[in-house]
């Protein structure tokens, strides 16, 4: 039986190639394509090693300080005054600055988000999806100083109006704009994830006598569960790193507080301020920035990490 | 040439049983595409009835317009009439909720397409759209449509269990349990076993043969030895006209058009 086949096959070829030598290894070939394996490869390699790079950089700046300042004081002081003469340690007042401003985001980014792209995925004609998408992307490729200046000098005052303690520089106000500023992004992840949900789904909840809102939420938004989630820990990620907006808009003084309406530095906020000073390089000072910026590394990757989970744990449901 | 009014509306079979359906010079849009053609047919109450035909010859298109599935696309349009009874009305008018429509006649598709959630969930899923919230009542219509659809032997004990966690012929039959939760009037069956194997498909066709006792139905296939085998009466179509509608045996063993004659027999189509 096998042997039948095979000889079917090489009766096949030297039909169809007359002359001999044409089944011959192609060296001219085989090298082009190691060529430009190889070219894609270090491609690959390059950014992979800029990721190393950077942790290296981070860990090696990192542990100068830490040569100086316990692990324990940078984890449980409460007060962050590298620059006093009374200097103290403590990461958690920038912590909380981060935590706070993000949260403010996020909760205006992931909902607003959400909603759009059930709009834009679900109810939207394709005319008005065609309109609003590019402008939402517009949205996303606002610089971020301008978001920054436009909550220092619009949202700011604004918010003055309504709660007049509010001071100049406050958590709430950056944290809001951040929050626009991130829209686009979960949106567009998240209507990417509910468009690619199969059509038969839908037309399966529909049959059964669903609303549009219906099979949005509950079959619609199960299905793409993995590619929201993804979209999520993005805007999250993407909350934790702003710099711009929080160095302007909420203030340099670095507080701990979980209230919004004060102001606060954030840890991002802090290493543009002290990169920008004229602090000499290799003071305890200047090596702060490496180890908040560490610590900013550290907080995004268990972000990454548990959205890697949760899209292996949840795949495409469909 | 074909002329639509050989079609005839069963006249001849109207002592049988009572009409559940009956439709009037249908004409379906895609766009400036017609694909339905002046169709006259009757739906027989709690009795199969079968189209069959060549790919594109829009069974699939005609069934779709018993459940108002058209309207989920722009641009599609309707034209004369589905006269549902006992309530003696068109469903195709514009003053009908499309969404009432399917809550009294429900589908199955060509693939089986459980929702992503529990088994349980799958099924109680047409009542809690309607607002149904009592567990016991959940509970008990959960059970009797697992039961009809010859499912709930094998999933009983693991009704919290993911759907997709099924075989192909077992969520087949999830969905029509889904289907069947909400006591539908008439049930769709779009080519239901065309993803299924040979084994899950018998037991879908004898699923199919109980359930006419409570259900009406319409089923599409590609299938000439399902149709024959299911239903009580069948529908030859093709390019978009009913060419040929009567009792199922008539149209298999003796039909009277020509071209229905070639399709079946396998010289056509």
């Amino acid at each position: 039986m096998y042997s039948k086949n095979a000889r079917g096959a090489s009766e096949r070829k030297s039909n169809t190639h007359n002359k001999l030598g044409n089944l011959r290894y192609s060296y001219k070939r085989h090298i082009k394509e190691k060529l430009i394996e190889m070219l894609l490869l270090l491609a690959a390699f390059f950014s992979v090693l800029i990721t190393f790079a950077i942790i290296y950089m981070l860990v090696k700046e990192s542990i100068v300080f830490f040569q100086q300042v316990s692990v324990w004081e940078f984890l449980t002081s409460t007060q962050w005054t590298p620059l006093f003469d009374d200097a103290h340690y403590g990461i958690l007042p920038l912590v909380s600055g981060t935590v706070v401003s993000s949260a403010v985001a996020l909760l205006v980014a992931l909902p607003l988000g959400t909603i759009i792209a059930i709009y834009l995925s679900e109810f939207a004609s394709f005319t008005v999806r065609e309109i609003a998408k590019p402008f939402l992307e517009l949205l996303g490729g606002i610089p971020t100083i301008v978001y920054g200046y436009f909550a220092l000098l619009f949202v700011t005052p604004l918010l003055q109006m309504i709660f007049p303690n509010l001071p100049g520089f406050s958590l709430l106000s950056a944290g809001l704009v951040m929050g626009i500023m991130i829209i686009p992004y979960v949106s567009s992840m998240t209507e990417d994830a509910m468009r690619s949900v199969p059509m038969h789904l839908r037309e399966g909840s529909y049959a059964m006598g669903a609303t549009r809102l219906q099979t949005a939420i509950k079959v619609v938004m199960p299905a793409a569960f993995s590619g929201i989630a993804a979209a999520y820990i993005l805007g999250i990620s993407r909350a934790v790193g702003e710099t711009m907006v929080v160095a302007i808009a909420a203030g340099m003084q670095p507080n701990l507080t979980w209230n919004p309406m004060e102001q606060a530095a954030t840890i991002t906020a802090y290493i543009v301020q002290v990169s920008l000073g004229d602090l000499p390089h290799g003071s305890i000072g200047y090596q702060t920035i490496f180890a908040a910026g560490l610590t900013l590394l550290l907080i995004t990757l268990i972000f990454n990490i548990l959205g890697h989970l949760l899209r292996k744990r949840y795949r495409e449901m469909y | 040439m074909v002329k639509n009014n050989i079609v005839e509306t069963g006249t001849d079979h109207t002592s049988s049983s009572e009409y559940k359906s009956v439709v009037k010079n249908l004409n379906f849009y895609y766009g400036d595409f017609q694909a339905l053609k002046a169709i006259d047919m009757v739906l027989h109450e709690k009795q199969v009835t079968a189209l069959i035909g060549p790919s594109g010859c829009g069974k699939s298109t005609f069934l779709r317009c018993f459940n108002r599935m058209h309207d989920l696309y722009p641009g599609n349009r309707y034209e004369g009439s589905i006269i549902l009874y006992p309530d003696n009305e068109n469903i195709l008018s514009p003053d009908i909720d499309p969404i009432e429509v399917r809550m009294r006649i429900s589908m199955v598709f060509q693939k089986p397409n459980p929702f992503p959630k529990s088994i349980y969930e799958n099924v109680a899923y047409g009542l809690k759209v309607r607002g149904v919230r009592q567990r016991a009542m959940l509970d008990e219509k959960v059970e009797d449509a697992l039961r009809n659809a010859a499912l709930w032997d094998e999933v009983k004990d693991r009704l919290n269990d993911l759907a997709f966690n099924l075989s192909g012929g077992q969520q087949q039959r999830l969905c029509i349990a889904r289907a069947l939760a909400t006591d539908p009037e008439i049930l769709l069956f779009d080519e239901p076993t065309s993803a299924l194997d040979p084994i899950a498909t018998a037991s879908i066709e004898e699923l199919i043969a109980d359930l006419k006792t409570k259900v009406t139905i319409l089923i599409v296939t590609h299938n000439m030895q399902q149709a024959a085998r299911v239903s009580d009466y069948t529908a030859y179509m093709y390019l978009g006209q009913l060419i040929e509608f009567d009792f199922t045996d008539t149209i298999f063993i003796k039909p009277k058009n020509k071209q229905t004659e070639d399709y079946i027999t396998g010289r056509f189509g």
